[in-house]
């Protein structure tokens, strides 16, 4: 054993009898506890376990720490894992690394700047947190009946976009945990042209703060459909060629498949969503479930699994590219002309040309910039299907230019609660396989 | 703006023995300590299985009448809320319980609903309400030895002061 290693006896690790224990052994609510037994070992006991004296039991466990710098578990994630040779007694995710006071902030920054705060949360698909973020702000306004056509089809399309670029970030990730390389760079590669459409779009790749509260912060370039058109039609032979180096390939398949298993009920009481949730083959999608803006008017499928494996969730995501690609074949067909953004002078600073010949104008525009908008008392809770599962924005307004309180519902913080369950009894091997699979995103679960 | 004032002429909307406003038109009941566990239990029972968000609120600073509480409810400091969706019917419930500021804490949501464990601990975390019967009551995201809980509105955000040339120290 390298001195890294630490051992200790399962009785040590003062996480209760959830383990070593044969399930005849167990009560009903003991089984309902070790269903949800997760995150469960503090950093203290962490401490006291590297201290305890090593045992000379025969059937020796080891705790390891896995992360937090770990080149497999996407960022700061810590796992301590108890291992018995090669297989996974037990698993605990620590988390907090990242962990920055993003809901603290929220509440010193006006509705104008939340944009660019929440906008940093989930990393990988920041339009979807500024959309779910606006939903919340337009809800309690009482505008979100009077959003244009247009800036509706407009915040859709870059959903869809953001959802495309997120799951083809996934299988570049997948891959490389997996050790499929390659599928690293063209994964990369693709998702590039679409951030390249955001940073002409947006004028950034990442951390847009482009959907706002009453719409948009500008029109769709000209020449948008073009671009747009050009990232649909080359993702389709490189989608096939996902399937050539992957989906058909049998080291793939033999690695994946029936790794990470969770049944449905278990994603369901674990409060799981998106594509871990549907791996376990219930077809919950808020697009489709709980329609938000025009997700009614398009025709798309939901992606189904049957297994609970890691495999399932792999090929959902793939599949989930080609519906997205078909919502936005959609979107451009049925793209309104009009206004990107609500003519609400309460909400919508005026345009910079009005700023150069009207003194109220300017007034106008300072006003709103630097003291914000006053949005009526009330509290609302808005969820969307982000690529990772649902994303809630929680606003309680006192009436003032600021949140009284702001609390993001993060996909990736309830989803990692199921990594215990999915890697136990399994391999060390698979449980990169896992927790690729689950596709966290630490700066939104440590927010 | 604030729709949920109750008018007490006619009896109110009452589910699983609690009362409910609408808040721009979403569905929210209001549940006691006492029956707090009582009502998941009748939730889950009416297909309410999922539990996607429970979160708090600390109501220091904003004493407001405008809460939208109904008048049976009293309005302490701390509220928590949870959300709970229903894949049956597709349908969204908010759940709101007032929570006293000497008297912290509630009973545990986790053997109703597991999802809820790294959601109390970050409650926890955040703004001190215990959870009676938590398997595992410790802080999530700040670090163990922290003294506090931020998301309380008398913790102080703390500033960086700026020093200008000139300035009067």
């Amino acid at each position: 054993m390298t001195s890294n290693l630490i051992t200790a006896t399962p009785a040590a690790t003062g996480e209760g009898p959830q383990e070593m224990r044969s399930r005849s052994e167990l009560t009903a609510k003991e089984v309902l506890r070790e269903v949800g037994s997760v995150l469960r070992m503090s950093e203290k006991d962490a401490a006291e376990l590297t201290s305890s004296p090593v045992e000379n039991d025969e059937e020796q466990t080891m705790i390891i720490n896995m992360g937090p710098q770990h080149p497999s578990t996407h960022g700061v994630l810590r796992l301590m894992l108890e291992l018995q040779g090669e297989k996974v007694l037990r698993c605990k995710p620590i988390i907090g690394y990242l962990h920055t006071g993003m809901e603290k902030q929220g509440e010193e920054l006006t509705y104008m700047q939340g944009g660019t705060n929440v906008t940093r949360m989930d990393y990988a698909s920041p339009l979807n947190n500024e959309l779910v973020f606006s939903l919340a702000v337009e809800k309690l306004l009482g505008i979100d009946g009077d959003i244009p056509e247009r800036a509706t089809w407009m915040r859709m399309l870059l959903s869809e976009l953001n959802r495309m670029s997120s799951h083809l970030l996934f299988m570049a990730t997948n891959g490389m945990d997996m050790g499929a390389v390659s599928m690293m760079i063209y994964g990369w590669r693709e998702r590039e042209e679409v951030l390249r459409f955001f940073q002409k779009v947006t004028g950034l790749r990442m951390n847009h703060n482009f959907i706002r509260p009453g719409g948009l912060a500008a029109d769709l370039p000209a020449g948008w459909r073009d671009d747009v058109l050009a990232i649909l039609e080359g993702l389709p032979s490189r989608l096939a060629e996902y399937d050539v180096l992957m989906t058909n390939q049998p080291i793939w398949r033999e690695r994946l498949q029936g790794v990470g298993v969770i049944t449905a009920e278990e994603a369901v009481a674990l409060g799981t969503s998106g594509p871990i949730l549907r791996s376990a083959g219930i077809a919950w999608d808020l697009r489709r479930d709980l329609p938000y803006l025009k997700y009614d008017e398009v025709e798309f499928d939901v992606i189904v699994g049957s297994y609970g494996d890691a495999f399932d969730r792999y090929a959902i995501r793939l599949n989930e590219i080609r519906e997205s690609m078909k919502i936005v074949y959609q979107i451009l067909d049925k793209m309104p002309s009009g206004d990107y953004r609500i003519q609400d002078k309460k909400v919508t600073p005026p345009p910079r040309a009005r700023i150069d010949e009207s003194m109220e104008a300017l007034i106008h525009h300072f006003k709103i910039f630097t003291e914000g908008f006053k949005v009526p008392e009330g509290e609302v809770y808005v969820g969307i299907e982000s690529p990772r599962g649902e994303i809630g924005c929680f606003i309680v307004s006192d009436g003032s230019p600021k949140p009284y309180r702001i609390h993001m519902r993060a996909p990736s913080f309830v989803n990692i609660q199921a990594l215990p369950h999915m890697m136990r009894d399994g391999l060390i091997a698979d449980a990169v396989a896992v927790i690729s699979s689950v596709d966290p995103v630490l700066g939104e679960v440590d927010r | 703006m604030s729709e949920a004032v109750v008018d007490t002429s006619v009896p109110a909307e009452q589910l699983y023995g609690c009362e409910v406003t609408y808040s721009r038109g979403e569905k929210v009941i209001h549940a006691s300590r006492e029956n707090y566990i009582a009502t998941l239990k009748k939730a889950i029972d009416d297909s309410f299985t999922m539990c996607t968000d429970l979160t708090a609120v600390d109501f220091l600073t904003y004493a407001s009448p405008n809460r939208q509480l109904p008048s049976s409810v009293v309005g302490e400091r701390f509220e928590i809320v949870l959300n709970l969706i229903s894949l049956e019917r597709r349908e969204r419930l908010r759940l709101r319980v007032q929570i006293a500021e000497g008297e912290a804490s509630l009973p545990t949501a986790f053997d109703l609903y597991p999802g809820t464990e790294a959601m109390e601990r970050e409650v926890f975390d955040m703004f001190g309400i215990q959870f009676e019967g938590h398997p595992d009551p410790s802080r999530i995201l700040m670090p163990e030895d922290w003294e506090g809980h931020p998301l309380r509105k008398d913790f102080s955000v703390g500033r960086i002061p700026v020093q200008f040339k000139g300035a009067p120290s």
